[in-house]
């Protein structure tokens, strides 16, 4: 691990750094190379950040880098541009929000190309947002008002919503089996999500959401996931509101249950002002 | 109608050819806007604009049919363009503008009701009345800065606002003075008959990686940029911007001298320079009347607060921040950011993590605002060190020496000016 610290880190930070750096040799001592990881480095594949970045989504890259990078571990991040191929080899797979008309159109790019799929069926970690969420499922309406195919990896999908679009923050109480902290995001979407019997809801919504929130189906369910692929409404970051969710990646990606322990003071700082101001957690 | 460009109208000549309904309209307007100041909220003047548009809906179209009108509109720039321009334009005759940067309709049809013995009127718009004041005003030429990606949770996609400047500006008359380095620009004022191209630069790019016209992935080498796909490409300029000079269409270059900061502004100078041509404005005397704006609407206005020096910057979304870091003092120059999510600034706060904080580095960054801790969350990711304070008092206060930039976004920027004005 030759990683310069990045600028700003106290001593304090340094300690923590070493730290790190001792459990990722323990790591290696212990288990090997983590099965997931294609080499030493932890692999980001951003998918489409020139259609689908339009809410903050490369928030969410930079928090997972950063947070992968406390803990010691090397990071590399490719940005797929949508004239690319989606490479196979990543570890954790990233997909954003956008508008209508970019929807569509990185939905038929990625129609053309198998690498995700591929990707997913090795084991890979897919965490897609909004408009990429909707992309992942079996359908939804594109700007044309047509329905559009999407991937399937995940088993739902979107419809328009009748009403209002829903805007506004968000809070939601996650599936226990994810072991997370209440979710805080902020929603944007007209679309509403059907959830099929293969998977289970991310979380439940509990505050904000004028519109019924989160998927918008009546049954007050945020997101969708099975196995290594997640699907949420939540903007923010998601991520940088949830610092949990971004340590669950890594650790999915590493196959670990536990991380040595990463400064959140901030987050949490954020977090608990976005809880009050949006509601009671349930 | 009698009195129509007429440079030696008296004052309020223009009024006695308003028919008896704009008259009364204008003069409730005024009785408004004088009530709403003596309540004391604020000029008064959208409410007036308001009562007066309410008693006579054609008010606006008949206000500007005295004047030879100039439209301006973009995300960003809209409001020191516009006093650009409108300094420019004096050499030409008296100007009526909406200078404080009411730019909604009813704002417009206050600004131009006070302008009663303007020749020119000088006119910001908000980007989505664009289509509707431009039917309304007839103007003698349009002026398209820049789109990009603005309060997302409350206004329109940034294409779609790009799509209804196409379709509503296609039948204009208007010369239109539009920014070919902005694709999203470029395809918006391509379908216009009459069209004056100026390469004023975009520092920003992430909302125009897709061709506007077939959603190709778009080609951007250097300065150029064009769709493989359907060939929709970067117009040959007429005008230019070129270091610090404006290249005219004969290829004379202008230097550019401004008070103003920052590539943004000698961006906005080169339309202006090129608007001003369009009313008979030769570049370099419009060039010479440009030097004297300083500061528009507080904007770079540099302030005497508690013994400190504080210049105050106003970024509103990802490309207005990416400017404003690229005029700022280098380090050590301590800065402070403020950052609100009210309605007027648009409630999601995701944007911050469009917007490369990573170039603070080095500087000493004291956060505060309504949303600091979101501004927090998004340094520690950056890897930088600062500090969050309450107040503008406490950051200038542990602030290092030497000129302090402040940068807030809308609501956190007119805090920050009433602060400072004690």
């Amino acid at each position: 691990m030759t990683m310069p610290p990045p600028p700003g880190y106290n001593p304090q930070q340094q300690q923590q750094l070493q730290q790190q750096q001792q459990y990722q040799q323990h790591q290696q001592q212990q288990y090997g190379r983590p099965s997931r990881m294609s080499d030493s480095s932890l692999r980001l594949v951003w998918i489409y950040p020139d259609l689908l970045s339009t809410y903050g989504d490369r928030g969410n890259a930079l928090v997972l880098e950063r947070r992968a990078r406390q803990r010691g571990l090397a990071v590399s991040r490719i940005d797929v541009r949508s004239d690319q191929p989606v490479p196979t080899s990543g570890d954790i797979y990233l997909i954003g929000g956008g508008e209508d008309r970019p929807q569509r159109l990185a939905a038929e790019r990625l129609r053309q190309d198998s690498g995700l799929a591929r990707a997913v069926d090795n084991g890979a970690i897919v965490f897609s947002v909004c408009a990429g969420y909707q992309i992942l499922g079996h359908e939804f309406i594109n700007d044309l008002g047509q329905r559009e195919p999407g991937l399937g990896l995940l088993d739902v999908w979107s419809t328009r919503g009748e009403g209002a679009r829903s805007v506004g923050d968000v809070l939601a109480e996650p599936d226990p089996r994810l072991g997370l902290p209440t979710l805080t995001g902020f929603e944007n979407h007209q679309g509403v999500t059907h959830l099929g019997q293969g998977v289970s809801p991310l979380a439940t919504v509990t505050a904000g959401g004028p519109h019924g929130g989160g998927n918008g189906d009546g049954n007050g369910t945020e997101g969708a996931w099975r196995d290594t692929v997640f699907g949420t409404y939540l903007h923010g970051p998601v991520l940088a509101r949830n610092p949990a969710v971004a340590d669950l990646l890594i650790k999915l990606a590493l196959d670990v249950n536990a991380l040595p322990p990463a400064d959140t003071t901030w987050y949490d700082a954020l977090r608990a002002e976005r809880i009050a101001a949006t509601g009671q957690p349930a | 109608m009698p009195g129509t460009g007429s440079e030696a109208a008296a004052p309020g000549a223009r009024d006695s050819s308003l028919p008896a309904r704009s008259k009364l309209a204008v003069t409730a307007g005024k009785v408004a806007a004088a009530a709403s100041r003596s309540v004391g909220r604020g000029s008064g003047s959208v409410i007036g604009g308001k009562v007066a548009l309410k008693l006579d809906p054609d008010l606006l179209a008949r206000l500007a049919d005295h004047l030879d009108v100039v439209l301006v509109s973009a995300t960003n720039g809209k409001t020191t363009t516009t006093r650009l321009i409108a300094e420019a334009l004096r050499a030409a005759g008296p100007v009526v503008s909406n200078a404080l940067g009411a730019n909604m309709p009813a704002g417009i049809t206050a600004a131009l009701a006070g302008g009663s013995d303007a020749r020119y009127g000088v006119i910001e718009v908000d980007e989505k009345y664009l289509a509707g004041v431009a039917r309304d005003t007839s103007p003698k030429a349009i002026a398209l800065l820049n789109l990009s990606r603005d309060q997302l949770d409350r206004a329109a996609e940034t294409r779609m606002m790009a799509e209804k400047w196409r379709e509503g500006l296609q039948d204009t008359d208007a010369v239109i003075i539009a920014n070919a380095d902005d694709p999203l620009v470029t395809w918006a004022a391509s379908s216009c008959r009459r069209v004056v191209w100026v390469a004023a630069g975009q520092a920003w790019k992430e909302d125009a990686w897709s061709c506007p016209s077939c959603g190709g992935v778009m080609q951007r080498p250097g300065d150029d940029w064009y769709c493989q796909e359907c060939g929709f490409r970067r117009p040959q300029p007429h005008w230019a911007l070129q270091g610090a000079h404006v290249v005219d269409p004969n290829g004379a270059a202008w230097p550019i001298q401004l008070q103003l900061p920052g590539r943004a502004n000698l961006a906005n100078a080169t339309s202006s320079a090129a608007v001003a041509a369009v009313f008979g404005v030769p570049p370099q005397v419009a060039l010479e009347r440009m030097q004297s704006v300083s500061a528009v609407a507080g904007r770079y206005d540099v302030v005497s607060y508690q013994g400190r020096d504080v210049r105050l910057l106003l970024a509103k979304n990802p490309a207005g921040w990416l400017e404003t870091f690229s005029l700022i003092d280098g380090p050590p120059a301590p800065v402070i950011l403020s950052v609100n999510a009210m309605d007027a600034d648009g409630t999601d706060t995701s944007w911050l993590w469009d917007v490369d904080y990573e170039r603070l580095a080095g500087h000493p960054v004291f956060v505060m605002g309504q949303r600091k801790l979101d501004l927090a969350v998004r340094l520690e990711v950056a890897g930088l060190q600062f500090h969050v304070v309450d107040s503008l008092a406490d950051a200038v206060r542990m602030a290092p020496p030497g000129r302090i930039e402040a940068i807030a976004n809308y609501t956190a920027f007119q805090q920050l000016r009433k602060v400072v004005a004690g």
